[in-house]
């Protein structure tokens, strides 16, 4: 028997950070809830496996969609730290900023943020993607083992610092790479994934076949004294 | 020639035999030594305390006739469901890339047969150790390798580690030769890379945002599971001060005795403070934040003997946890693997990797003459899971007899009721560090008494 689907608000500032949880986690796939008066709450939708659909109407604090794997989310506001991270599966798309650390160590799913996203963005992923139409902060895609990091906007300093197999696509400038990152020609696959990530988020003014494209040098994948590595 | 063969050899004493060979080595090679297991150095130890047991002012209870309570609950302040061992001893995190998978499926069956738990690493949980452990603690390491919700919400309780003690302030290690491809499809890596884990989680970097994230685990977990916080032993009056007030249902203490898989020497042997003022320090802070019997204490590194264990409850822990000599039970550092009851001698084994039975710590080698860490199909196979954790829980059990042992001749009916009154100490260091009297006098170093 197919659960009825439902559409529901919740007041975050009325109910408290649990009991919301508590009630998206509840929700039949297929349904959809907005939450309201959020006033910089964290830990809004963390850990849902349920295909809902979630509005959240305002800035949120912390780690907003954070272990998720499954949910959709829309952001009308900017979300702090931590934004969809680890995130499994599933699209976070914020009409705004967000703070540091967006996406970090995701396994997959497609966060898309209209605006800016502050320091170490995209750190350690594993397999996920983040689109962020203006600019990245320093640090971004440290340690990124697998997925893709595209920045419509110009990136900040040690970009990519430590890669492992993920990839960083640049619109604008890049201030600095870091240790082990290198920028590499497009590719005929790059251009085609760099376009259908446009397509998703919408940032037309990213033309597909003029990015600045980061990867991993591979020099540090094994230690080498002799290379005068700081291993 | 030796000094036995000639007494008027003085080995100096700043540059012994072993560093003498470090120095050239580094010299040679431009490397530093990475290596596995803890400090081999000499440090104040719980050998350095001694019970001072029933006597005409103390009544004993009959060592194999009264009941001593072992069972040990943790979890009790903000989850709804906390683990009740039957024992205060668990199995330390140690990764599945580390250790082989038979090694990690024997700790898990031997922890069940005592009703412990055992821990995942650095690198996630395999179905295997979920499968084998009837409780299984699922670490979230600054590393995130293979972190999964799913693994979240399957664990019995979720330990986010802030340090080791083998290492407090740095990230581990997997050399390249451990990193097979299963392990490296886990922790979504390249196989054969030498792998570094980071030092600092990438979603939080201060006690205010440990707050959250042990929040953001919390609602995941609908508040069930507890959680929690592990810590190289450093600063460790004001980590554990640091770590209630971030929310924490247990704070793990891992004194630099710790071990490790692999990790650089000079970490191993020149950071942190030994187990024994760790663990001091840890109850103090607990005490001092009016926290005891509402957070619960599980203190690591080093922990040998029941002996140690009853010596670091009486201190203020409310459980142990061993790494190391788990290990050694398994068969680490023994001269010959058994296999269908044949013993095979594989010194030569040890010969070649430049070390030898007794003194073998090249874990991160992946070479393990005894296939304890390793992750080469020939060399696993060297290890009989079956054997191993029957091994692995005959030294539960006699843990778990000395432990009673010595708390019966204290007088306890309940190991936990062994208290640092039941201590003196046997060096004037130990004393200062443990805080209990040197033995034959009512001298606490550092305290005015």
């Amino acid at each position: 028997m197919t659960a009825t689907t439902e559409s529901i608000t919740l007041d975050v500032h009325e109910m408290g950070v649990t009991e919301v949880n508590r009630a998206l986690r509840a929700l039949p796939d297929g349904s959809s809830a907005t939450l309201t008066q959020i006033r910089g709450a964290h830990n809004l939708a963390v850990g849902l496996t349920n295909k809902i659909h979630i509005t959240v109407e305002g800035s949120t604090g912390y780690y907003l969609g954070g272990l998720c794997d499954g949910p959709d989310i829309t952001v009308n506001g900017s979300p702090g730290p931590g934004l969809g991270e680890n995130l499994m599966s599933g699209t976070i798309r914020v009409n705004g900023n967000s703070s540091s650390a967006a996406g970090a160590t995701a396994h997959g799913g497609l966060i898309i943020v209209s605006g800016d996203v502050s320091s170490r963005a995209a750190i350690s992923f594993k397999g996920g993607t983040l689109a962020v139409a203006g600019d990245c902060g320093h640090m971004s895609a440290f340690m990124a083992q697998a997925g893709t990091l595209l920045i419509g906007g110009n990136a900040g300093e040690s970009l990519g610092d430590s890669l492992y197999e993920a990839v960083v696509y640049v619109g604008g400038k890049v201030r600095s790479l870091g240790a082990d990152a290198r920028t590499e020609d497009l590719t005929e696959a790059d251009v085609a994934k760099i376009r259908d990530l446009v397509e998703k988020s919408g940032f037309d003014h990213i033309n597909p076949e003029n990015v600045t494209k980061v990867a991993s040098a591979k020099q540090l994948y094994n230690f080498d004294a002799l290379k005068n590595q700081r291993y | 020639m030796t000094h036995q063969d000639n007494p008027a050899l003085r080995e100096s004493a700043t540059f012994p035999q072993d560093m003498i060979s470090m120095v050239q080595t580094m010299a040679s090679t431009g490397r530093y030594e990475i290596r596995g297991w803890g400090a081999k150095r000499k440090v104040p130890n719980f050998d350095d305390l001694s019970f001072i047991t029933a006597s005409v002012s103390r009544y004993p209870l009959e060592g194999y006739r009264e009941r001593c309570e072992t069972k040990t609950v943790l979890g009790t302040r903000f989850a709804s469901k906390p683990l009740e061992l039957d024992i205060p001893i668990t199995i330390a995190g140690m990764s599945f890339g580390s250790l082989s998978a038979h090694a990690k499926d024997a700790l898990g069956r031997a922890a069940t047969n005592v009703g412990t738990s055992t821990t995942t690493g650095d690198g996630g949980m395999t179905e295997e150790e979920r499968r084998a452990s009837k409780y299984l603690v699922y670490q979230c390491l600054p590393s995130r390798y293979g972190f999964r919700p799913e693994h979240v919400r399957a664990a019995d309780a979720i330990e986010v580690v802030v340090g080791q003690g083998a290492k407090p302030g740095g990230g581990g290690m997997l050399l390249g030769q451990k990193v097979s491809e299963r392990v490296a499809s886990m922790r979504t890596l390249p196989a054969g890379v030498d792998q570094r884990s980071a030092s600092r989680h990438p979603d939080w970097t201060g006690p205010d945002d440990l707050t959250i994230k042990i929040a953001e685990l919390r609602e995941a977990t609908n508040w069930e599971t507890p959680i929690y916080v592990k810590c190289g032993a450093t600063r460790t009056y004001n980590d554990v001060k640091l770590a209630i007030a971030a929310g924490a249902d247990v704070v793990v203490v891992d004194g630099m005795q710790g071990g490790t898989g692999a990790t650089q020497d000079v970490f191993i042997e020149h950071t942190g403070i030994p187990t024994l003022p760790a663990v001091r320090l840890a109850a103090e802070a607990i005490r001092d934040v009016g926290m005891v019997g509402k957070v619960q204490l599980i203190v690591s590194g080093g922990i040998r003997t029941g002996a140690d264990i009853a010596k670091a409850i009486a201190l203020g822990a409310d459980a142990v946890s061993i790494g190391v000599a788990s290990l050694i039970a398994l068969g680490c550092n023994s001269p010959f693997y058994e296999k269908d009851g044949v013993k095979v001698n594989v010194t030569a084994d040890y010969h070649a990797l430049g070390t030898a039975p007794g003194y073998c710590h090249e874990c991160q080698t992946g070479a393990c003459p005894v296939g304890i860490t390793t992750q080469t199909p020939e060399l696993m196979d060297r290890l009989d899971p079956d054997e191993a954790a029957r091994r692995m829980t005959n030294y539960l059990k006699a843990l778990t007899m000395e432990l009673t042992t010595l708390a019966r001749a204290c007088g306890k009916n309940d190991v936990h009721h062994l208290e640092p009154e039941d201590l003196v100490a046997l060096t004037i260091e130990a004393a200062a560090m443990a805080k209990v009297p040197l033995a034959g006098t009512t001298w606490i170093p550092g305290t005015g008494l």
